[in-house]
């Protein structure tokens, strides 16, 4: 195949009504500002365990709202908790909050 | 001794034997119960320190803290004033008291009733050595205790003649015993001025009230009754201290002498998760004093009364649910530093944090390994004698001005360094442990020690005093750690800079964990006089504002923080100054989300300027 420096994401359907809503009425509860999010990436682009690996804190947000929980489940822990997305989102998310109550989510059920 | 007949005896003494003896025995119980459980360092220190100067410091700090209040004192004279009164007031009621008994007694084997109530046993026109003056002082004490209970009157309809603008909400249990203890003095007063009516004892205070009571009080009949009164006032106190928060009593004597033996606070919860050793005596020391309160700019700027020690310990006490107490702090360490009775309030608040985290070999297995982080240059390669390395850190890597300031004055100092972070390195792992997740924050401090101790340099330098605390208190690291204003007030000092001063009205802002965390007060201090004007405020050195930015506090919205950022750069800006100056990366970024009254900057940025 022709590399042209991007890929196009395979087309999938996300099952909402299937999909289990627990961790993000969880966080939706626990961290009111995770509603405020408009998805611009700023924190995965300042993010210091991002900038080293696969780990995207915008995408993992998206997908707990979402409830796809096993697709980032595992990542979780690849945060250091370093606060900068926190501190540059421009929309006030606590990005670090959102994780701890996944982290304490996860490790409930 | 308890020979019933004796004219030495009366049965109204019971109420106050039986009281303070059960409160003897329960306290007694009750600590060696937890000195049990310290670890066996811990135990060796108390048994190394009987016998040391720390026994005799012991003693002095307890008649500063504990009687005199020295510390509240210096917060407010007034306040502690009233907390001398009851304190050294009472204390100095009992020494005195028995000293008149001992020598009027001609002995010092009394039993302890005895000196409480002797101007019951007093007879009539009885004459000993010193009586005059002895009356004179047991008055004069009685009067400082009664015009400090004025001034508790007082407080309690006008806070603010103390200096405090809210003071502790107290439990229902806790007012019921405060009443006692305010029945007992005034009780004293009134059965000593009856007596002297009959007897003709005490001095210018119960003798002048004696008279005027016998001029239209039957005083004969109601001086016995009194006695007694007085008595069960003492008794039903000391019943009921042990629920109560006046547990601090004795329990801050007891903890005034183990903290200078050197015993640590052990910050390892009980298998249950309950507190244990050490964290016992410092949870039940706490007076409730509500000093911790108006520090508090949770209580300041958001309103929040809940989670302040003075709550917080209370909690821990009664052993309730306290999930958001644990959580919602921002360490600051406000209160802590006003705290008169030295509690560790945020080591004992950090531990019962949970730690969450998950780590196997695979969490962190990103990070990659040292071959593949930016060349590292041997010692060799350096050529000046200090050889220097630098961590911006994360927070660092936000305020690029702040790297880019260190950089400038790296090289006008000719110093050779090497930038640990460069491409962007990872955490220090205080954040983590910040949040209780101690197990992945030992993890990424490993990694860091191998990538600091691989430069081969003499010195740490740090521009985020987050991780100048982890790098200093937790690493352990073989080299020299300094935070950047401690390396340009060296540099400084040795003439490596030249500076030139300018005419900007500059206020110092003091990261917590700079300033009160790592005591780092004087350095910044002479390098911001060296650059400029500095304004002083009343929020100078370890006294400084927390930012709101805290990495320590995992509950409250961003929303939250910036109104905290917001208060705190309106009380430093009331002096109308050209510039607010700070030393934290994390400051200056949660300050730069509000409205900025004046521009706010790294202390390393206008040093960079001027050199
Ligand atoms: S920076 Fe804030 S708004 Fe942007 S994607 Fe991240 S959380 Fe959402
Ligand atoms: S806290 Fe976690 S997600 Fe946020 S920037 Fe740091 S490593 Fe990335
Ligand atoms: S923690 Fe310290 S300052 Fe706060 S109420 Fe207790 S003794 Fe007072
Ligand atoms: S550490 Fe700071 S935020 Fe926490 S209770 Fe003390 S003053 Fe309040
Ligand atoms: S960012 Fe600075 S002021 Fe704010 S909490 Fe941390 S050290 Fe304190």
């Amino acid at each position: 195949m022709v590399n042209f420096g991007f890929t196009i994401s395979v087309t999938r359907a996300v099952e909402y009504d299937k999909n289990d809503k627990g961790c993000a009425e969880y966080v939706a509860l626990r961290v009111p500002s995770s509603s405020a999010c408009i998805g611009c990436g700023g924190c995965s682009a300042t993010c210091t365990a991002g900038n080293l690996t696969e780990f995207n804190i915008r995408k993992i947000q998206m997908l707990m709202k979402r409830g796809e929980n096993q697709l980032y489940k595992e990542q979780l822990h690849k945060c250091m908790l370093c606060g900068k997305c926190l501190t540059v989102c421009p929309r006030g998310v606590d990005t670090r909050g959102m994780i701890l109550a996944m982290i304490e989510y996860m490790r409930e059920k | 001794m308890f020979t019933f007949t004796s004219p030495n005896y009366e049965p109204f003494v019971w109420p106050f034997s039986i009281g303070m003896a059960t409160l003897l025995i329960y306290i007694t119980i009750k600590y060696i119960k937890w000195i049990y459980e310290f670890d066996k360092a811990n135990r060796i220190k108390i048994l190394k320190g009987l016998f040391s100067l720390g026994t005799l410091r012991s003693v002095k700090e307890i008649f500063l803290e504990s009687l005199v209040h020295r510390k509240i004192y210096r917060e407010n004279p007034m306040l502690g004033y009233m907390h001398m009164c009851f304190g050294l007031g009472w204390a100095l009621l009992i020494i005195v008291g028995h000293l008149e008994s001992s020598i009027y007694q001609a002995s010092w084997a009394n039993t302890p009733y005895y000196s409480i109530f002797f101007y019951y046993f007093l007879p009539a026109g009885a004459e000993y050595w010193g009586d005059e003056v002895f009356g004179f002082l047991m008055d004069l004490i009685l009067l400082m205790i009664l015009s400090g209970l004025f001034i508790a009157w007082g407080k309690r309809l006008y806070s603010r003649m103390v200096g405090m603008k809210k003071t502790t909400k107290q439990r229902p249990y806790d007012r019921l015993v405060k009443g006692v203890l305010w029945s007992i003095f005034p009780l004293r007063f009134l059965a000593e001025s009856m007596q002297s009516a009959i007897t003709g004892h005490g001095s210018f205070l119960t003798h002048s009230t004696g008279e005027f009571f016998a001029s239209c009080l039957p005083v004969e009949t109601l001086s016995y009754p009194l006695w007694w009164a007085y008595s069960l006032s003492l008794g039903i106190f000391f019943l009921l201290i042990p629920g109560s928060r006046y547990m601090h009593i004795p329990t801050e004597m007891v903890y005034i002498f183990l903290k200078n033996w050197g015993v640590k606070l052990d910050v390892k919860l009980g298998p249950n998760g309950e507190l244990r050793g050490l964290s016992k005596f410092e949870v039940y020391s706490c007076s409730r004093c509500g000093i911790c309160l108006n520090q508090c700019q949770l209580l300041t700027s958001l309103n929040n009364e809940s989670i302040q020690p003075v709550y917080f310990l209370r909690k821990v006490r009664e052993d309730v649910e306290r999930g958001n107490e644990i959580n919602n702090c921002l360490m600051c360490g406000r209160c802590e530093e006003l705290c008169p009775v030295d509690i560790d309030l945020n080591a004992l608040r950090m531990m019962q944090r949970q730690d969450h985290s998950v780590v196997t070999d695979e969490t962190y297995s990103y990070i990659p390994s040292l071959s593949k982080t930016s060349p590292i240059k041997t010692g060799e390669e350096y050529s000046g004698c200090r050889k220097v390395a630098y961590f911006a850190g994360c927070m660092g890597h936000l305020t690029p001005r702040v790297i880019a300031s260190m950089c400038n004055i790296f090289n006008k100092a000719g110093v050779e360094y090497h930038f640990i972070d460069e491409g962007g390195g990872i955490c220090c792992g205080r954040p983590l442990r910040l949040s209780g997740n101690r197990a992945a924050a030992d993890v990424l401090m490993q990694k860091n020690i191998e990538r600091i101790v691989a430069t081969g340099a003499e010195i740490l330098v740090t521009s985020c005093p987050i991780c100048y605390k982890s790098f200093k208190e937790e690493y352990e690291l073989p080299i020299m750690v300094m935070h950047h204003t401690e390396y340009i007030d060296m540099l400084m000092h040795c003439g490596a800079l030249n500076i030139r001063k300018g005419k900007e009205r500059l206020v110092f802002h003091n990261p917590c964990e700079l300033g009160r965390g790592c005591n780092i007060v004087e350095a910044p201090q002479r390098v911001l006089g060296a650059v400029g004007e500095i304004v002083a405020t009343e929020f100078d050195g370890k006294a400084s504002l927390c930012c709101g930015g805290s990495l320590a506090n995992t509950v409250i919205s961003p929303i939250e923080r910036g109104r905290i950022a917001a208060d705190a750069l309106s009380r430093y800006t009331c002096s109308d100054p050209d510039c607010v100056v700070t030393a934290c990366p994390l400051c200056k970024k949660n300050f730069a989300k509000v409205k900025q009254p004046v521009p706010i900057r790294d202390i390393s940025e206008i040093v960079a300027e001027r050199c």
